[in-house]
């Protein structure tokens, strides 16, 4: 029982929330951030595993996302949609080909992380964070002078594919799909990072030289290391894109490496539970933040004084959480969890589940 | 020499080092070293500050590709090779100040240390095959084995920051046998160690060369460590090699003592 108790908890909690959704027992826009929070949560493992466990500062994480977003969405016009001609494939086997097509996305952005893993072998700390912005600029800047992918205009068509899920079956397929990668996200990460295998990520984060001298193999680990965090960070624009139906270069700036780099910062380093907590929190406040009546709230004192200043809510949002980000380093630098796991926090819960 | 290191006969040197020069930049901090261990054999290297001798072990490691010479482990060059690769033909160090992973436990720390014969990767670990099941169980009994040996079981689960400096130190040399190394580099083991500790140290390594089948090559500046362990002692100043020979010659060779307490002609 004890061994199963996630699982069980995991699979009611998704279908739970199929269901609601499906019944419109929660609107479409709880919906769209339920996923926001699932792709979110998939952004922030991965990159804790780069900026986390293996100690490295790494701030492009988006440009991984960006490939895998606009790879899958290539594919999946390809396929399914009209833009490039007829659709290579029939509709019905969508099913089988969108998660593919989601994977292969990722495994492009697992290779183009090699841009950022190989400098990494001699430069560390400062020196690759500017190595990786500039790969997150470079691939921006690439993709926006690509015009058979439309360039900066940004690339659309993959509703095609969604229409064609929801043809067979009318369902909120991308929730069922974003449920999935979050899972699959979570399991791959915490499998290779307990593993003997991947405690080499910590070892290299702790002490490089002595994890050299002790026979692991450095850049090698380095490189699949990045390779799974980009990977997966891939996964997550592949299904971000297909949620939007339309994906712009610049929504993959640094801007939203960053937002990657609070979340992870937020939940504490090395903390696998801690990125996940930190990114549906993180998710929420941005969506609390968004109403204006909220914001009107908080800011009640200050407009008092200042009776012509009408706050907007989209601009304040962006004052607010970088405040929260500056107090929570100022009093709690490490963070929510702070290397730690869940389980270690509290230990009772240790009790009820087991990992395999 | 070619035919004669590829001859693996019971006595085949661990590690042969020929004409090893190191030059950084205008400096020539190794100079024409050479040495031969034997197997078994417990052996000094010896040398006033700035001598060298870390250069020489960093070498060895792998950790700097010689200017010049060459290295054989076990009769095989391990020119251009990473350090990860030759501690797996046999060569494990520890520091001079200790490099523990201090934020994994005392249990990790040793299994991580096997890596090199883990014989798994990735997909292995995220599907728990059949062989990274069988493999870590191998490594954890390994670990627990040598936890047993050298008496760190109650530390397990410990963080080797939260222990004393000499349990630090035997945990350091635990890993590096975790390796299996035919040939251990200890680099200043007695350094930061109290007079009582010191007495341990001796009574560890002495034991541990009995044990393990392991032949040792120590820095240290601990003289009575050094002069009580050792069968052979190697000196070496400026990078150059100043002598050699047993514990007895070496106390009262002329070159070792101008070496260490100067000349009087001055």
């Amino acid at each position: 029982m004890k061994k199963y108790s996630l699982n069980i908890l995991l699979v009611v909690f998704a279908i739970g929330l199929l269901f609601a959704a499906h019944f419109r027992i929660i609107d479409s826009y709880i919906q769209i951030v339920a996923m926001t929070i699932g792709i979110n949560i998939m952004m922030s493992t991965s990159l804790n595993l780069v900026n986390g466990n293996m100690g490295e500062f790494t701030c492009g994480h988006a440009a991984f996302m960006c490939i895998g977003a606009y790879i899958s969405s290539i594919l999946s016009v390809f396929c399914f949609g009209s833009k490039f001609g007829d659709p290579l494939l029939p509709a019905a086997s969508v099913l089988i080909v969108f998660p593919i097509i989601v994977l292969i996305g990722g495994a492009v952005a697992a290779v183009s992380s090699l841009l950022v893993s190989v400098p990494s072998f001699k430069t560390r700390d400062d020196y690759l964070a500017i190595i990786s912005i500039a790969v997150n600029y470079m691939i921006i800047s690439a993709i926006e002078n690509m015009d058979f992918i439309g360039g900066s205009r940004g690339f659309q068509g993959m509703k095609d594919t969604v229409w064609a899920m929801i043809d067979i079956f009318d369902g909120p397929w991308m929730l069922f799909w974003v449920i999935n990668f979050t899972i699959f996200t979570v399991w791959v990460i915490r499998r290779f990072i307990s593993s003997t295998y991947g405690k080499g990520v910590n070892a290299i984060c702790q002490d490089e030289v002595a994890a050299e001298i002790m026979s692991v193999n450095t850049n090698k680990i380095k490189i699949i290391n990045f390779m799974v965090a980009a990977g997966l960070a891939g996964c997550a624009g592949g299904l971000y894109a297909h949620i939007i139906g339309y994906v712009n270069p610049q929504s993959f700036n640094i801007l939203k490496s960053t937002e990657a780099l609070v979340m992870v910062y937020l939940g504490g380093m090395g903390s696998l539970s801690g990125a996940v907590i930190s990114a549906i929190i993180f998710t929420g406040l941005l969506e609390v933040l968004r109403s204006q009546a909220i914001i009107d709230g908080l800011l009640s004192p200050v407009t008092m004084m200042f009776p012509d200043w009408e706050p907007s809510a989209g601009v304040i949002k962006w004052v607010m959480i970088p405040l929260l980000l500056v107090i929570v380093m100022q009093f709690r630098p490490e963070g929510i969890m702070g290397n730690r796991e869940l389980g270690d926090v509290f230990p009772k819960l240790k009790k009820f589940y087991r990992f395999k | 020499m070619m035919a004669q290191s590829q001859v693996q006969t019971e006595n085949a040197p661990v590690l042969e080092v020929n004409s090893l020069s190191q030059r950084f930049g205008g400096l020539t901090a190794v100079d024409n070293f050479n040495v031969k261990l034997m197997s078994g054999e417990l052996t000094g290297l010896i040398g006033p500050n700035g001598a060298g001798k870390t250069t020489v072990f960093n070498l060895v490691s792998g950790f700097y590709q010689p200017t010049e010479g060459q290295i054989l482990v076990d009769g095989k060059p391990t020119a251009g090779f990473k350090p990860h690769k030759v501690t797996s033909l046999g060569v494990a160090r520890t520091f001079q100040n200790i490099r523990l992973w201090n934020d994994m436990t005392v249990f990790d720390n040793i299994r991580v240390a096997q890596h090199y014969w883990l014989g798994y990767g990735f997909f292995h670990s995220v599907i728990r095959s059949k062989r990274y099941k069988k493999r870590e169980a191998k490594v954890a009994q390994e670990a627990q084995e040598l936890l047993e040996v050298f008496d760190l079981q109650r530390f397990k689960e410990e963080l080797p920051k939260n222990l004393p400096y000499g349990t630090q130190r035997k945990l350091e040399i635990a890993r590096a046998l975790s390796t299996h190394p035919k040939l251990l580099l200890l680099d200043e083991p007695a350094a930061g160690l109290n007079s009582h500790d010191v007495k341990d140290l001796i009574r560890l390594i002495r034991w541990i060369h009995e044990k393990f089948d392991v032949s040792i090559w120590m820095i240290e500046h601990h003289m009575d460590v050094v002069m009580e362990l050792c069968s052979h002692i190697k000196v070496i100043d400026f990078g150059q090699t100043i002598a050699e020979g047993t514990p007895d010659e070496i106390r009262n060779h002329p070159a070792v003592i101008t070496a260490y307490l100067g000349d009087d002609n001055i």
